[in-house]
């Protein structure tokens, strides 16, 4: 048994410590927003948080996940939706939305390193893939959110 | 109210929250207490409340049709948009019901422009039948009743009636023979950038995918086939993998072999830990050489039938002043949807085949699953699920339809959701056709293009997957489209088509046909240059007067100030080309370094699709189509070596990464009176815009794709 911490809940769960963490969270506890799309750490559609980091579920190991905080999209928000998802929501970013849940983990995740990111900053921090090809739209919302949230410099 | 559909619905509100197919079936919790679906006809469902219920029948893999098509009917309807909501209509009411949605095909960029008619029809045709219903209570003619936002006023009584009030009488009435249709300057909720209805559930992670399907007592399968297309299983030995943990079956088809665990990851442990042998037949040796040299032989071939034969190119080009020859080529290529392709079936113990997929056709699924399991179709439904894109990979084929059923029918009485690994997923593509094209053009003594020849050898898409729609003499019209109907007035073409198809499946890739604007586009730049014109004029003399290549052109000219100053180091090249009902125009913005590193700067693109129901999706469109196609000009191909495909995942076939974007301005220019879709349009002109500007940045003519194997360094 493998206690895990997930969106603040703590879960047993009867899995291989090998098992990846993205199947860990799909199918033993049922929590479907990160998604399978490489299985080798590139494209990122399987993004969570853990310990507020965004990681590559598909090649992180359940054991490795243990006594760490795991922050998945249904944990974002307690009630409603994240400035994030408002402002994707605003920015009518999705298009398929395959890849988008992994998209707003990983802006959350910049978002909390460089409160004001530039365009250099989304471009080293947001590697997740998008076939669909909204990265201008999610560009654009991580901008707005920034803008909304954080003070300007002087 | 239908019983396959109800019982559905009772099925599954028993799993409670686990799988939230309100999504597809927003009525499930009303079905479910046995009330009747308030259904004013088949597109068109009023509640009492007055929420609105559309039935979409074709599918939505992020391309915002699952609301366009809602506004169409919303604006005839004349109903209050915050109320209106979208579902997918059932496949298997759909054939109980005599087809009554139309078609279920999405693909082709059709889901808006041909359904677009009928669904407006329907909405019109619900309006007047909601007033009929409120003047039948009132008992006073209709005539006299107006309707704003889905209330009705009686004109000289001033009384109110809501939509919801009335729509269980107005069902009950005859639809009207004839309905007249808004004119689209009138429109108030199509033609406006309405917030997609996809999109809330989308960013909250709700599980709307074909691979979010959760059923009681589900087992999951990762499948292998043969690596090399055509070829069968030999052997498997399982002895290990029916060991591992969770385990529950090995399942052999003549052509592929599936792992069934209570996990995918367990599921595709097993199967990588079994061991198969594969008889691969005839195709073993085939290579990516071999297939062209295929490609080139049809190229040589005498008699070759014809796509298009104006004036006598032969002749023309015998006595032209100049001729200009040139060869280019693609590269197979997977449309590598970033959900790989999946299918969850359940054979049910009272003999009914329930099937959830990620689908560009509905009605094309559930022929499929019917025709694997022996079925009939009533005893078959598909619940189509949101698509993790789909770029024409889930219509034609429905080959994980057919394995997913045949899994099914391995567990009997057990759903089994399963998905391909994206190894699996990039190997057993129906690739975009590789093709070579040789162009041959006549100029006179003015440099006027008077003829031009090409000879396209390419694989045919139709002859396996749509047999139905070739051509006379086996033309395959999206082997031959941008020459077989090339809006440049030249006296003299002719177009030859060499089907040669290979063992490689193709399939319609995003735009099938695409390479050909590729072709054409580069090399009327070519003669531009050889002929000493600037690339805009060049093009602009070849079209006539009023063609809507040439307004596209114009406006994207002027709206990336073609001609104008450019900062140091960058580059525009030009192109056009028509095709999905639409005009597609482009010029592109690069910069090459020294070191031969190209960067695309900034793309513009004008579109002319006559009608444009919701600008802001038309505009994500254009975004898509530029990411799409940008991959291809860059990196991405699909090579072939022992008769398989050697890519295998995104550290061979990368996709374009959120820093190597450029600026996409896109310039609607919708000038009516025709319906053009925006699915594809916008990749076609994006090839050869880039390359052009290649060649404006280095002088250097790129004939071939991707990019990596040219050097761009000065």
């Amino acid at each position: 048994m493998l206690k895990l911490n997930v969106n603040g809940k703590l879960h047993e769960v009867d899995v291989e410590a090998e098992m990846p963490l993205l199947w860990v969270l799909r199918d033993h506890l049922g929590l479907l927003g990160a998604k399978y799309g490489c299985g080798v750490a590139i494209c990122g559609a399987c993004t969570v948080l853990v310990d507020g980091a965004a990681v590559r579920s598909c090649v992180m190991s359940a054991a490795s996940a243990v006594g760490r905080k795991v922050v998945t999209i249904e944990g974002l928000a307690a009630n409603g939706l994240h400035a994030l998802q408002e402002a994707w929501i605003e920015h009518q970013v999705p298009q398929c939305g395959y890849c988008q849940t992994g998209m707003i983990l990983a802006a959350l995740a910049l978002l909390k390193d460089k409160p004001r990111p530039t365009d250099d900053d989304i471009d080293q921090a947001m590697t997740n893939l998008c076939r669909c090809g909204t990265y201008s739209r999610v560009r654009e919302a991580i901008h707005a959110v920034a803008a909304k949230s954080a003070p300007k410099k002087a | 109210m239908n019983v396959n559909r109800r019982g559905f619905l009772k099925a599954s509100a028993a799993l409670g929250g686990a799988f939230t197919l309100e999504f597809s079936f927003p009525l499930a919790a009303l079905a479910a207490k046995g009330m009747p679906v308030p259904e004013v006809n088949a597109w068109v469902v009023i509640h009492p409340d007055d929420r609105v219920v559309v039935r979409i029948a074709r599918s939505e893999m992020g391309q915002g049709t699952y609301t366009a098509l809602a506004q169409l009917v919303a604006e005839e309807l004349d109903c209050d948009w915050a109320k209106v909501s979208s579902e997918f209509a059932s496949p298997n009411e759909h054939i109980r019901r005599n087809r009554i949605w139309g078609s279920m095909s999405t693909g082709g960029s059709q889901g808006v422009r041909s359904s677009q008619d009928y669904v407006r029809k329907a909405g019109a045709a619900a309006r007047t039948m909601l007033i009929q219903a409120a003047a039948a209570r009132w008992k006073v003619p209709a005539a006299e009743c107006t309707v704003e936002r889905g209330v009705i006023t009686h004109g000289p009584s001033k009384r109110t009636l809501r939509y919801g009030e009335v729509a269980a009488e107005a069902a009950q009435l005859e639809p009207p023979k004839e309905v007249t249709l808004r004119d689209p300057k009138d429109w108030k909720i199509a033609g406006k950038p309405l917030h997609r209805f996809d999109i809330p559930d989308k960013v909250m992670g709700k599980p709307v995918f074909g691979v979010d399907v959760v059923l009681p007592g589900m087992l999951h399968a990762s499948i292998a086939q043969c690596p090399v297309f055509g070829g069968k299983l030999k052997s498997v030995d399982s002895g290990a993998a029916e060991k591992m943990r969770g385990v529950k079956k090995i399942v052999r088809e003549p052509d592929f072999v599936a792992g069934v665990a209570d996990s995918w990851w367990r599921a595709d442990q097993a199967l990588q830990a079994l061991k198969i042998e594969w008889d691969a037949g005839a195709n073993g040796s085939a290579s990516t050489a071999s297939i062209m040299a295929m490609l080139r032989e049809g190229l040589a071939d005498p008699k070759l039938p014809q796509a298009r034969k104006v004036g006598d190119g032969d002749t023309a080009l015998a006595t032209a002043a100049k001729v200009i020859e040139a060869e280019y080529s693609s590269p197979y290529l997977n449309h590598a949807t970033m959900e790989p392709q999946t299918c969850t079936a359940w054979l049910k113990p009272e003999g009914f085949l329930e099937v959830w997929t990620s689908t560009q056709n509905g009605e094309a699924s559930m022929a499929a699953a019917a025709e694997t399991a022996g079925l009939p179709l009533e005893k078959v439904e598909v619940h189509k699920m949101m698509l993790g894109g789909g770029f024409g990979r889930r219509g034609g084929p429905q080959d994980f339809v057919v394995q997913g059923v045949k899994i099914a029918m391995a567990m009997p009485g057990t759903p089994v959701k399963m998905m391909w690994s994206r190894d699996e997923d990039m190997q057993h593509g129906f690739y975009r056709p590789a093709s070579i094209v040789r162009m041959k053009a006549g100029l006179d003594a003015k440099g006027n293009l008077v003829a031009m020849h090409t000879r396209i050898a390419c694989p045919s898409i139709l002859k396996v997957l749509m047999p139905q729609a070739l051509g006379a003499e086996g033309i395959d019209f999206t082997a031959v489209r941008s020459f077989s109907d090339m809006p440049y007035a030249v006296p003299h073409q002719q177009v030859d088509y060499a089907m040669k198809n290979g063992h490689v499946p193709v399939g319609f890739w995003r735009a099938p046909g695409q390479q050909n604007g590729f072709y054409r586009e580069c090399f009327i730049d070519e003669l531009a240059v050889a002929t000493g014109r600037d690339p805009l004029e060049y093009r602009l003399a070849l079209l006539k007067p009023g063609d809507k290549n040439r307004l596209v052109l114009e406006a994207a000219a002027k709206a990336a100030n073609w001609g104008g100053a450019l900062a140091p180091g960058i580059h525009r090249g030009l192109a056009v080309v028509d095709g999905f009902g639409s005009y597609a125009a482009m010029v592109a913005e690069v910069s090459v370094s020294a070191s031969g590193t190209l960067k695309v700067h900034r793309i513009v693109v004008a579109i002319d699709s006559g009608h444009v129901v919701n600008p802001d999706t038309c505009r994500a469109q254009a975004e898509s189509n530029v990411t799409y196609g940008l991959g291809s000009i860059l990196y991405q191909e699909n090579t072939v070596k022992d008769g398989r495909i050697v890519e295998s995942n995104f550290r061979d076939f990368p996709l374009p990464q959120m820093s190597e974007m450029p600026r996409v301005e896109t310039v609607l220019v919708p000038t009516g009176g025709f319906w053009g879709g925006h699915g594809e349009p916008a990749i076609l002109p994006l090839t050869p815009a880039v390359c052009n500007a290649i060649f404006a940045a280095t002088g250097k003519r790129i004939r071939s794709l991707p990019l990596k194997h040219h050097d761009l360094r000065s």
